[in-house]
């Protein structure tokens, strides 16, 4: 015994002077490192969809409008304000005239129709920079026009309410023009944009260095530089952090929450505007029955998954809007509770007692958490209830290629998640007749309730945020108890930093904003 | 000889047409489509379509393989959808960091393994061989992620010595020493496996060897027992530890990729995973062309080196 307790004092002796002279994992005091998940597409806005890539673009670019700090509500950047049309067809905005871009060029209204132009219309002579996948998030775009240099005016083919949260999305971030026309297809790996960092660097797999824009409108950030670094796999990056290779890490896996509670770090979370859900087959079998659906909703205790499972890593779900978008969000709304007795009942009225459904699980994918532990917990929950799920397991892709085009007389449910960034997305998309798949929607569960098809295209169309968070309000109330879907979590983002960062918060909208954070 | 290598590179060809043959329509086959990899969850079926038709998708498939041909043999690898970037120069910057981690795992499974299959045999039963060929069986069972990622808790988290994963530092660094510093776990995990497969072999050519008649004659004329093992029996059983060592190459070139990704080693291997999963056909088809041709050339090298050292063996 005493050999075994002389040898592990040695050892912790022996790594306490190593933790003394560890010099090389030292970062230095003016350049924060960030653990990124994955190597980016590419750094031009237009051409990108992953929040991962988001995260760097936003330290790079300004768009014409913000995400205020801390919220999904909408506040000026290159733009300082903006008028709106009586039938909101037109909107006019009003820009900066102090504005430079990285490559010394000035910002004015011509860069923004630019930048519009460039990503919509397929004969604009540096469309061939795309593919802009996104692209139509702005397929409501009718004209853009230079009024003058300060001005710049959007005429829309339909009223589109969500049109300005979509500017403030990074897909809307203004890229300089010259550069694009100077560098063609490579725009995307030496970007130009107005933001507070400037690119400075980008080594394929290892980093992605910006630097500090002194010139930027707002005054210079504190940081000297922002260096990405791609960590691919989840116990890689936990080790590099806690090795002293990183200064923030993003999407900590609930397995590894615990490593980052005590002393010497911070661990930072935020819920977003993001929705774990089954997608429930409307159109045939045991859920063309509402109180089956609601039945699978009283069946499936959400509070264990997301205590259990999610280690907390997110919250229970009550309805189809997440409540990060408070403006329009129900509070008066209350998850459906666990309640096994009263599914039953419900199964026993709709004579589905001892239904078999088949359940579509991916292994992993966007904002999918941990889908096949999840997809297990709820075949064991459904089972209590009489239940017979049978699991089919796809991988990513795969898998979207089977539930896209909808679930008619392959499955009964289906995983999914969203993350959005105006509440009008997900249910316009996935929740009104319109959307069903062969349509081109998503709406792969075959919902239709004309009701709701009202609302929220009366919500889509309106201008005014009150009169849409009415009409949003409603929906909910309607689509909660209808049961379309089972609604399950709002996941929570995470970070990690060290004690050194300051002033680093996290957004609702998943991205990540360094202009305002130090280290010291 | 020249006639000989000039035979076996041209080889290379028709090996490479039918590889990236099958490869193109196997990837072609799988479920899922580049633009549901990128459109994610918005992939609905009008943006699939749109995306499809400006990345060149929309065409038949034979169409897109012989354009993919013609522009191959220009030199094109085209463009990597995924990565934005011209295919051959991420392929070739990716292979060379999985050249020196598997180079260097080579050269230290060869040496060790042979070290060690050498001893074990020169002590046949003795104390040293029984606990080194335990030693050497763990060192074959043991999964390289596992073993990678108890390297990174112990030398990089608890002791901080060496640096956790990546190539070079982030900042600063860059010399050969940096990259030495983050070579040394994964090219260490890499090789351990390689090592106990070629100790056991050398273990037992070396073995045969020894039983042979000229050692005993050896013996009897009294050379000294390190001359027998070194000089008269090493150099013969290195014929056939050496074709052992070529395909050992191969699986060290093939374990990279989970070494790759413990380790985050800016590799071919991991890229290809990635490639595979995001269905970027033509950075797969040209990471394939580049990893099967230096697999090919690597065996040649074997054989030849074969032919070296006992002219006897015919390439």
């Amino acid at each position: 015994m005493t050999i075994i307790s002389n040898l592990i004092k040695g050892a912790v002796v022996a790594s306490a002077i190593c933790v003394s002279s560890a010099a090389f994992a030292q970062t230095p005091s003016d350049v924060l490192i960030v653990g990124q998940i994955a190597e980016p597409k590419s750094l031009d806005p237009g051409t990108v969809t992953a929040v991962n890539d988001f995260r760097i673009l936003m330290n790079m670019y300004d768009g014409l409008v913000r995400y205020k700090n801390g919220s999904l509500e909408i506040e000026p950047s290159l733009a300082t304000s903006w008028s709106i049309n009586e039938d909101g067809t037109e909107y006019t905005f009003e820009l900066r005239n102090d504005v430079k871009f990285h490559d010394g060029t000035d910002f004015d209204a011509a860069d923004v129709k630019f930048n519009f132009d460039r990503m919509l219309d397929e004969n604009h002579p540096y469309h061939n920079t795309g593919p802009f996948p996104l692209s139509f998030f702005f397929s409501a775009i009718e004209t853009v026009e230079a009024v003058d240099a300060d001005t710049v005016k959007f005429k829309l083919k339909n009223p589109y309410a969500p049109f300005l949260s979509n500017l403030a999305y990074p897909t809307g971030l203004i890229v300089s023009p010259e550069a694009v026309e100077k560098q063609g297809i490579e725009f995307g790996r030496n970007p130009v944009g107005t933001g507070a960092f400037k690119f400075a660097q980008w080594e394929s797999n290892a980093k992605v260095v910006l630097v500090r824009n002194e010139h930027y409108w707002e005054g210079a950030p504190a940081l000297e530089a922002v260096v990405f670094r791609p960590i691919t796999d989840a116990n890689t990056r936990v080790a590099e952090m806690l090795s002293g290779g990183l200064d923030i890490m993003v999407e900590v896996a609930p397995d590894s929450v615990a490593q980052f509670q005590g002393s010497g770090y911070n661990l930072l979370e935020q819920a977003g505007p993001h929705l774990w859900f089954l997608i429930l087959n409307t159109k045939e079998g045991p859920f063309a029955d509402k109180r089956v659906r609601q039945a699978v909703n009283y069946a499936i205790d959400k509070k264990t998954l997301v205590e259990q499972v999610l280690q907390g890593t997110a919250q229970v779900a009550s309805g189809p809007t997440p409540p990060a978008f408070s403006w329009a969000y129900n509070e008066s709304l209350q998850p459906y509770p666990y309640d096994p007795a009263k599914a039953k009942q419900l199964l026993k009225e709709a004579g589905q007692e001892n239904a078999t459904l088949t359940f579509y699980v991916t292994e992993g994918g966007s904002g999918m958490l941990d889908p096949i532990s999840m997809g297990t917990a709820i075949q064991a929950d459904l089972a209590k209830v009489g239940l017979k799920v049978k699991i089919e397991t796809y991988e990513w892709n795969t898998f979207l290629g089977k539930v896209n085009p909808g679930l008619e007389g392959k499955a009964d449910m289906a995983e999914m998640a969203w993350m959005t960034n105006d509440p009008d997305t997900l249910p316009f998309l996935a929740l009104r007749t319109e959307a069903w798949p062969d349509k081109g929607g998503f709406n792969s569960g075959y919902y239709s309730n004309l009701e709701v098809d009202k609302l929220l295209d009366a919500a889509r169309k309106s201008t005014d945020q009150a009169e849409r968070a009415k009409l949003y309000k409603e929906m909910q109330v309607i689509v909660q108890d209808d049961a379309p879907w089972a609604f399950i979590a709002n996941w929570k983002q995470n970070a990690a930093t060290t004690d050194s960062v300051k002033g680093f918060n996290l957004q609702p909208s998943f991205l990540m904003l360094f202009k305002d954070v130090s280290k010291q | 000889m020249y006639l000989y290598l000039v035979k076996r590179v041209l080889a290379l060809v028709p090996v490479l047409l039918g590889l990236t043959t099958i490869v193109f329509f196997i990837m072609a086959m799988i479920p899922g489509d580049p633009a549901t990899a990128i459109l994610g969850s918005y992939a609905t079926p009008e943006n699939v379509e749109k995306l499809n038709r400006d990345l060149g998708l929309d065409r038949p498939l034979y169409e897109q393989y012989f354009i993919w041909l013609s522009n191959i043999l220009q030199g094109d690898f085209g463009r990597s959808y995924s990565l934005n970037r011209e295919v051959l120069d991420e392929v070739l910057e990716r292979y060379l960091a999985t050249l020196i981690l598997a180079g260097t795992s080579l050269v230290i499974c060869s040496l060790l393994g042979v070290l060690v299959g050498i001893w074990t045999a020169a002590n046949q039963y003795g104390w040293s061989d029984k606990i080194l060929t335990f030693v050497v069986l763990i060192g074959i069972s043991i999964p390289s992620f596992w073993l990678g990622l108890l390297l990174i808790m112990g030398l990089a988290v608890t002791l901080k010595i060496l640096p956790a994963s990546g190539m070079y530092a982030i900042y600063g660094g860059g010399d050969l020493w940096d990259l030495l510093q983050h070579l040394a776990m994964p090219a260490f995990t890499l090789a351990i496996v390689a090592t106990g497969v070629i100790a056991r072999l050398t273990r037992s050519a070396m073995l045969e060897v020894l039983r042979q008649d000229y050692i005993r004659t050896a013996r009897a004329k009294g050379v000294g027992e390190n001359a027998i093992i070194y000089k008269h029996a090493f150099k013969v059983a290195l014929v056939s530890v050496i074709p052992i060592i070529g395909i050992q190459a191969g699986f060290v070139l093939g374990g990279a990729v989970y070494v790759e990704t413990v380790f985050q080693w800016p590799g071919v291997g991991r890229m290809l995973v990635n490639a595979i999963s995001t269905r970027d056909i033509l950075l797969v088809q040209g990471a394939v062309v580049v990893v099967a041709a230096s697999y090919v050339l690597f065996n040649l090298l074997a054989d030849v080196a074969q032919h070296l050292i006992d002219p006897r063996i015919k390439p």
